[in-house]
């Protein structure tokens, strides 16, 4: 297998050994291996597309084919320990509900996005006046997955309204690397965020899976 | 007895057959002395089982697959019987070298279920009790009492644990029996096609198909056979109304649509439509390879199946002290068996933490999807299966 992407390497520094995950989107399965492997965890990754369960199967992880648009209602309350969302919160309908889910089912959840707020898709508005193409968003408005687009301020603003508390950030470049700079300016110069959260005092056990419920 | 595995009658060498098929093949014969007490409460003292094998079983014997078949399956799963065969048998395109159930990797075992009218002890075997057949006296079996035989035929082959059993619909079920109940036999249960049980809609058509047998006059209470007649008309009708379950309404209006037999409306009710043409021709041919016995017991041991039921409902308590890891499948044109009655399965091992992977296979035929070569199929089980292999390389 070729080196894990640094984001998931990352995320996988957040995991701890021996936990139960949820992947939501887990793609050709790098993640939930690299965690099987790496931190001896046991979980599934629920993904969508034909040809990622199949690599997943291959790559020997727990591959669960279902939309997560459709809702999590199957998974119980707080019966993970962690629930991760890479580079597909933008993609979802409902990106509120589904984070919300996620802090039902999961005692932690880890999220990572391309960040609309860094600063070449602020010149690419401001200078040219066109919809940001770039490494991490490569695709044109008209044909784009990305239905969602936020800034890590937009996020932080969705984390504070709903009570969400931020245990760790931490923004990249579209390389994955971070430096000090980024972390101080991560809404300017952080090109991905990644982000692990709870929910807040309490929450957690008071959400109501039919009031969250995506559809 | 040398070798547990006489070498199975395949014939590889066999140049009329495709690369990829397990050539010529032979049934065989096995023997049980020993009664088997059944769920119903009656008993077998003896009987015999069918079944087939392709490929060699290694030293170890860790590589075998059991494969389990549907409502009116048999043992011929791969292969062919003769060179002028017209087709292989039901799973051919799951069972041969290359295929998913790699026949260079694996010992498939494909047997005839107890009650069946394919060869295995069933309702036209001799009662050594009155010296002819059972007919309708043959005890009701349950997909318990299939996985007991079966179990006994994996004793008697000499395989401990199973690497994968597998089967689609009833099929399905056995493997989740076996799974549930004897999962130390079984370290991979591939489900395809199944439902944790029948819905009162499945009962319901199922019931429907025994009335049909039942109320042919020449059913005689299942005693047909000593009238030297066949339930015909009853076996026919079952047969037409399963068919539809097995198919999804887009695959018939593509096969059929509305098209008219003579170009034109009869205003009659002969053969008017080419969808009843089919149906018809489904129905009377199946009466040539079936029995009405049969097709009751097996109905009915599809409609008692809720392994819930020992655990007060609860599938996720079922699965919980399972060491079988799970390959769920199922198709989305599917409406007898739907994906939601897969989900289910999936969401309750889930529930227990159990490893399973599932696939939700995109699909137009419908409940028949598992026998047909889909790719997207094919390449789940194949990866799946890669992974079974890995397991005895290492």
């Amino acid at each position: 297998m070729s080196p894990l992407r640094p984001d998931l390497e990352f995320i996988s520094h957040w995991v701890q050994p021996r936990t139960h995950v949820l992947d939501l989107g887990c793609g050709d399965g790098t993640l939930m291996r690299h965690l099987q492997e790496t931190r001896q965890v046991t979980g599934y990754g629920l993904e969508i597309d034909p040809g990622n369960v199949v690599k997943s199967t291959a790559a020997g992880i727990q591959v669960i084919q279902m939309d997560i648009d459709q809702g999590l209602d199957a998974f119980a309350d707080q019966s993970f320990d962690y629930v991760i969302l890479t580079q597909a919160l933008q993609v979802v309908r409902h990106p509120d509900r589904l984070l919300a889910e996620m802090l039902r089912i999961g005692r932690k959840g880890i999220v990572t996005f391309p960040n609309f707020g860094y600063w070449r898709s602020r010149m690419q508005i401001a200078w040219r006046g066109r919809m940001p193409v770039s490494e991490t968003l490569p695709d044109a408005w008209y044909d784009t997955p990305n239905i969602h687009l936020c800034t890590v301020k937009d996020f932080e603003a969705l984390c504070r309204q709903q009570g969400y508390r931020v245990l760790s950030r931490q923004v990249v470049d579209a390389a994955h690397h971070g430096n000090r700079l980024m972390s101080q300016l991560p809404n300017l110069l952080g090109e991905i965020a990644l982000y692990s959260l709870t929910a807040g005092h309490r929450r957690g056990a008071a959400l109501n899976k039919t009031q969250f419920a995506l559809e | 007895m040398s070798s547990p595995i006489d070498p199975p009658g395949t014939d590889s060498a066999n140049a009329r057959f495709p690369e990829d098929s397990v050539g010529l093949v032979t049934p065989q014969r096995m023997v049980f002395d020993a009664p088997l007490e059944l769920e119903g409460g009656k008993r077998l003292e003896r009987y015999e089982l069918v079944y087939e094998t392709y490929g060699t079983l290694n030293h170890d014997r860790s590589n075998a697959i059991l494969v389990c078949h549907a409502l009116s399956g048999d043992h011929h799963a791969a292969g062919y019987h003769a060179p002028d065969d017209r087709k292989p048998g039901w799973w051919d395109v799951c069972i041969g070298p290359g295929k998913p159930f790699d026949t260079r990797k694996f010992f498939v075992v494909s047997l005839n279920n107890l009650g069946s009218c394919k060869g295995s002890t069933g309702p036209n075997s001799l009662n050594p009790e009155t010296g002819v057949s059972f007919g309708p006296d043959f005890p009701i079996v349950t997909v318990g009492d299939w996985v007991n035989s079966q179990r006994r035929l994996g004793e008697r082959l000499g395989i401990r644990q199973w690497a994968a059993i597998a089967g689609g619909s009833l099929g399905g079920m056995q493997v989740m029996q076996w799974a549930i109940h004897h999962s130390e036999a079984v370290r991979h249960a591939l489900i395809i096609a199944a439902t944790p049980k029948l819905s009162a809609q499945n009962i319901a058509f199922n019931e429907v198909a025994r009335q049909a047998i039942l109320s042919d006059p020449d059913f005689h209470d299942g005693r047909y056979e000593e009238r030297g007649v066949i339930p015909r008309r009853g076996l026919m009708l079952a047969r037409m109304l399963g068919h539809i379950t097995y198919l999804s309404e887009d695959a018939m209006r593509e096969r059929f649509g509305r098209e008219l037999r003579a170009g034109r409306i009869q205003y009659g009710f002969d053969v008017e439509f080419q969808v009843e043409s089919y149906l018809r021709h489904q129905g009377t041919s199946f009466v040539d390879r079936f029995d009405a016995n049969t097709y009751l017991l097996m109905t009915k041991a599809l409609d008692y199946f809720d392994p819930a039921q020992a655990f007060d409902g609860s599938l996720a308590e079922a699965f919980k002290a399972s060491r079988s890891r799970f390959l769920v499948a199922s198709f989305t044109s599917d409406w007898r068996f739907s994906s939601a009655r897969s989900r289910e399965i999936v969401n309750a091992l889930m529930e227990v933490r159990k490893p399973v992977c599932y696939a939700d296979i995109r699909s137009t035929q419908g409940h028949d999807d598992f026998l047909m070569p889909n790719p997207e199929y094919l390449a789940v089980l194949h990866a799946y299966m890669q992974r079974v292999a890995a397991e005895l390389a290492a």
